[in-house]
């Protein structure tokens, strides 16, 4: 009896707790969560309602929304709609990343090295062991190239950056795809492992003549120097805001398969190759929790912009957006009005 | 009154070292269930398989059994030598002056929370090493380096404690029949504090091969069996941190603790083993 009232009046707390102002918890990516922080802050001004965002990795975040833990699951890699259906998932992008490759090398600017795409999976293979190798040297004729090793850093834990990293890598060279393949962790063949965008940025920062990959916010608070990589037709393209907007005009997501499509190496001239959206998962049954979700997002579609940009990320296109509402309405969780 | 009391007393304390039983069992029980469908999969090869290649389930945990043996190696046969040294200087050679500030600030050492060693070894260690011995600074050397330092004090302190225990009138009378201070200390205060030194060595062992964060900051996080000594190397509890979170495919997950359960069985060993063997050749040797 005792042990009934207290748990009558915990949930009768906990439904007071609900009354005033929506609590919306959710747990995944590290990738977008400076902006999903930023966001949360934001809409917690503008309307009361709180949401705690935990990030965990995407893997985490899945486990986590597959058992119905939290309200939402952030995930770098999208699910395949088979896979959503056995967990029982929806899926939509919410913002759009970018992953560079950055360097440690004295007296070379930022964006001043070029590097052939499949060059780069050369180098994470352990073919080009040098900064004066001649697949380097010929792209660089102005550059006075040390013959010091290259000394490759990677990510330690599983990874959504890493996912689309090596979906990359995968593409521009058949040795890659052949013996190491795609996924969040890897059998590297080479380099030192950090945990995190953190720990690689740590490890790039402190090693001279060091290489690594990281998602472009963390290329801006570090400071660091990222290299020139090509288009997917060869064409040399700079890491700039501009050019991953242009390489996300192509993202032809749709609410038909959940979303399901990887961004790396879009056509066009200007698309810079390795953008990657970044993913929201919602558990099928709880309707009226993932209406509560997706005010938070469509919100932060209308509002969120500005701060999504100065972040470092990429807002996703108006169409998309409407494609998302569209989707939302689909399946009977678009925000109440 | 108080014969009850005593039985109470006597239940409560037995109940008590059940429970750590009880404990020691439900772990190893929980460790062998979830890391079944690894054992399924890939049997007692799992121990001698190089491969750790995750995207394609393929795992394989020697080189991470290979790297917690070999830094704890390296960590013990630096820590050992020195620590025995810190320890006799303190016990017999120091002034009185300076055993009592020395001692306390070895102590406080031993205190020093693991992750400030491992944040010490990444940003300073590694350079040295990387400047002076080789590779890129991050690696086997150095993680058994900063492990051995990390020791060093808890085993000293111990290691002193035990030497301190043997009565003067032993001592003096070595040095009555004509002994030197060498003699003393081989003859008469090793042979005291065996028991003491061993406990300590075997301590010292277990919290270097379980240590985690200081050893993720230096180790290089590579699953690779290191060519050099200062390759790039990775442990069983280094690829536990850095892989539970995102490990989402089944097969994963149970090699994980896989490798979770050898390291269990691995340090069970080493505890038993230098209990059984060592414990009985002092008490034989008494």
């Amino acid at each position: 009896m005792l042990k009934r009232l207290t748990f009558l009046g915990l949930s009768a707390a906990l439904a007071a707790n609900t009354l005033m102002a929506d609590r919306i918890s959710g747990a995944g990516a590290t990738f977008p969560a400076p902006v999903y922080y930023d966001w949360a802050y934001a809409y917690h001004k503008a309307t009361g309602n709180e949401v705690n965002y935990q990030s965990i990795g995407s893997g985490g975040g899945i486990k986590q929304v597959s058992m119905r833990i939290v309200d939402f699951g952030a995930s770098d890699k999208p699910l395949k709609p088979k896979k959503l259906d056995r967990k029982r998932l929806y899926q939509f992008p919410a913002v759009i990343g970018s992953i560079v490759v950055v360097y440690n090398l004295p007296g070379i600017k930022d964006m001043q090295l070029k590097l052939e795409n499949k060059d780069v999976a050369d180098i994470y293979l352990g073919k080009i062991k040098y900064w004066d190798d001649k697949a380097i040297a010929e792209d660089n004729p102005g550059l006075k190239l040390p013959h010091k090793k290259i000394v490759v850093v990677h990510r330690s834990d599983g990874s959504g950056t890493t996912f689309n990293f090596s979906y990359y890598l995968a593409h521009v060279n058949d040795d890659w795809a052949n013996n190491v393949g795609i996924g969040k962790a890897l059998d590297w063949p080479v380099g030192i492992g950090g945990k995190g965008n953190e720990g690689v940025s740590n490890l790039v920062k402190q090693t001279p003549y060091s290489i690594g990959y990281v998602e472009y916010a963390y290329k801006l608070k570090n400071n660091f120097k990222a290299a020139t990589l090509q288009t997917k037709s060869g064409k040399w393209v700079t890491p700039t805001l501009e050019n991953f907007k242009a390489a996300a005009k192509y993202a032809s997501w749709g609410p038909k398969n959940h979303f399901y499509q990887v961004l790396a190496l879009q056509p066009g001239d200007n698309s810079y190759p390795i953008v990657a959206g970044t993913f929201i998962l919602l558990p099928r049954e709880k309707t009226e929790r993932n209406k509560k979700v997706t005010a938070f997002f469509d919100w932060a579609f209308k509002n969120g912009d500005a701060a999504a940009k100065k972040l470092g990320y990429i807002p996703l296109p108006a169409s998309t957006k409407e494609k998302i509402r569209k989707y939302w309405k689909m399946h009977g969780i678009a925000p109440d009005q | 009154m108080s014969t009850a009391l005593d039985k109470l007393f006597a239940l409560v304390a037995r109940l008590s070292s059940f429970i750590i039983l009880v404990i020691l069992i439900a772990v190893f029980a929980i460790l062998f269930k979830e890391a079944l469908p690894a054992i399924q999969a890939f049997g007692i090869k799992f121990i001698t398989n190089t491969r750790w290649a995750p995207n394609m389930d393929i795992f394989g945990g020697l080189p991470a059994i290979y790297g917690s043996v070999m830094s704890t190696l390296i960590a013990m046969l630096l820590a050992t030598p020195v620590a025995m040294g810190v320890a006799i200087f303190l016990t017999e050679i120091a002034p009185k002056f300076l055993k009592g500030p020395v001692g306390t600030a070895i102590e406080m050492l031993a205190a020093i929370p693991s992750i400030i060693y491992g944040m010490w070894g990444l940003f300073f260690f590694a350079p040295i090493i990387r400047d002076y011995v080789g590779g890129n600074g991050l690696g086997l050397l150095t993680a058994g380096i900063v492990l051995a330092i990390m020791v060093l004090p808890f085993m000293a302190a111990i290691t002193r404690d035990a030497m301190n225990t043997t009565p003067d009138v032993l001592k003096e009378s070595a040095y009555a029949l004509g002994a030197t201070k060498f003699d003393v200390i081989k003859d008469v205060v090793f042979p005291y504090a065996k028991a003491g030194i061993l406990g300590s060595i075997i301590l010292a062992l277990g919290r270097a091969v379980g240590e985690t964060m200081a050893v993720t900051f230096v180790m290089g996080n590579a699953h690779k069996i290191p060519k050099h000594i200062y390759d790039p190397a990775t442990s069983i509890p280094v690829t536990l941190a850095n892989e539970f979170t995102e490990a989402d495919s089944d097969l994963y997950y149970a090699s994980l603790f896989y490798l979770a359960l050898i390291l269990f069985v691995m340090s069970f060993v080493f505890i038993a083993a230098a209990k059984f063997y060592f414990f009985r050749k002092i008490r034989s040797a008494k």
